[in-house]
């Protein structure tokens, strides 16, 4: 009789878990040798909202954190979809083989989870995270993510002050400071206007001249270039 | 406590009991010698278990030999990590293909290697056996040869989670050691395309492990590149499966 009142309350339990708040335990890993991640935005929403979603243009919250890594626009847009949403953990640049931990308490209504964050130096080059189904079942979970191309920018792989802002060409910086100039520009279009998978940079071995203003040995990148931990309590 | 120091001290109670049902029955045997406990008296040596597993590893590339292929068992350790410095003997294998170092570390209970480079396309299977109840996880590696310091492979796998005839199967990514810059120069890359001199104790790059960002080579506008477009590669670049076979 103890036994079987005990079992019933655990089943009671159990089935509770998938109507309750979940604290998320993060851990997002650097894995690129050259490139440097912008502050980062992670968010728990419902089904019916996202930050970015493949093949589809890119909201002009989502060119802003793309092109100059200003979360500040999705952020309002999550918090008026009632998204909960950790920013910036990392409290700026993530540099190369860095990782960064943070919390993220869920509630019961926001069972996806999203992150972005820039990609530096590219033009509108970002990590992604899309719409991750949170599980109910402790325990921790290992995600790898690749870079994405907003679409929004042509790479043109030149290191311009202020390329930050949306709508203006050019990468914004190359914190490692190992960038070149006086590039002539790799491309001037971008006929691809979906989020798609990013191609990579081009790059060159001419650092005060040439098409690029990156280096061909540092900034390049195979994906995956990120990996996400998460350890659900 | 060790594992094993748990399992002598079992087998030592239970001999005691043992013993002293002995004596009391047939007052023949002497008393157990507390201080020597490796010499049971009435009790056979139990057979130890012996747990074997096979890998197998298919080079996935175009035009990367791997460096033979090697197995290693220890305990609950990792050979490298993402964002730490690679030791001395992991940036031998990364950047000349030598195992020497690696297999010789204190750490590892046991190891096998293959004797020959793992050619583009084909696959190679290594069995590795153990009696050691310590040997708790397991690690495989191997060096890009026509890189300058790219290797790939899996590290500190639990085996407690492998049951017989249990078959597991991973795509590997291609790991930077981080210990030599990507320069692609003549002279500095083991592999045929250069058959330079591999290894370099001389640390002249980020000093971190990484993912690997892909070779460039001479046909991609590295023009001091001694690597064509031909040894270029993307992930993954090795299939390995581990199955438990004993």
């Amino acid at each position: 009789m103890k036994i079987k009142s005990l079992i019933s309350t655990i089943t009671l339990v159990a089935a509770s878990t998938s109507t309750m708040a979940q604290d998320l335990e993060i851990t997002l890993t650097n894995l690129s040798q050259g490139l440097y991640f912008t502050p980062i935005l992670t968010a728990a929403h419902t089904n019916e909202s996202s930050i970015f979603s493949l093949a589809t243009a890119a909201s002009s919250e989502l060119q802003a954190m793309a092109e100059g890594g200003d979360i500040s626009g999705l952020v309002s847009m999550l918090t008026n979809a009632n998204a909960n949403t950790n920013e910036n953990p990392a409290s700026g640049l993530l540099a190369p083989a860095m990782s960064t931990s943070y919390m993220l308490t869920n509630d019961s209504t926001n069972t996806h989870l999203s992150l972005t964050t820039m990609i530096l130096p590219s033009n509108d080059g970002f990590v992604g995270l899309d719409s991750w189904m949170i599980p109910t079942e402790v325990g921790t979970y290992t995600i790898m993510l690749n870079a994405y191309d907003a679409g929004t920018e042509a790479n043109d792989e030149l290191i311009i002050d202020g390329g930050g802002a949306p709508g203006t060409a050019g990468i914004p910086a190359a914190p490692g400071g190992d960038a070149g100039s006086n590039g002539s520009g790799v491309t001037d279009s971008e006929t691809n206007m979906m989020v798609h998978i990013h191609r990579g940079s081009l790059g060159d071995d001419d650092l005060v001249a040439g098409k690029s203003d990156l280096d061909n040995r540092v900034h390049r990148w195979l994906n995956p270039v990120a990996k996400l931990t998460v350890v659900v309590k | 406590m060790s594992i094993s120091t748990l399992i002598n001290i079992k087998y030592c109670s239970k001999k005691l009991s043992n013993i002293a049902f002995s004596v009391l029955i047939m007052s023949i045997l002497t008393a157990c010698n507390d201080s020597n406990t490796s010499h049971p008296v009435a009790m056979p040596e139990p057979e130890p278990t012996e747990y074997s597993y096979q890998v197998t590893i298919t080079n996935l590339t175009y035009a990367q030999p791997l460096s033979p292929v090697t197995v290693v068992l220890h305990a609950d350790d990792k050979m490298w990590m993402i964002g730490t410095s690679a030791s001395n003997a992991l940036e031998k294998l990364a950047e000349a293909g030598d195992n020497t170092d690696f297999i010789g570390q204190d750490s590892i209970i046991t190891s096998m290697s293959d004797d020959d480079v793992l050619m583009p396309g084909l696959s190679s299977s290594i069995t590795v056996s153990t009696t050691d109840t310590s040997a708790t996880h397991l690690s495989v590696t191997t060096m890009l040869v026509n890189t300058n310091d790219a290797f790939s492979g899996l590290t500190g796998l639990e085996l407690s989670n492998l049951e017989v005839d249990q078959e597991n199967s991973w795509n590997l990514n291609v790991y930077d050691a981080g210990t030599e810059a990507n320069n692609e120069a003549a002279g500095t890359i083991p592999g045929p395309a250069d058959g330079g001199i591999g290894f370099d104790e001389m640390r002249n790059d980020v000093n971190v492990v990484t993912l690997h960002p892909g070779v460039v080579s001479q046909d991609d506008g590295l023009t001091s590149s001694v690597l064509t477009q031909a040894h270029r590669f993307d992930n993954p670049a090795i299939k390995l499966t581990i199955t438990r076979i004993k």
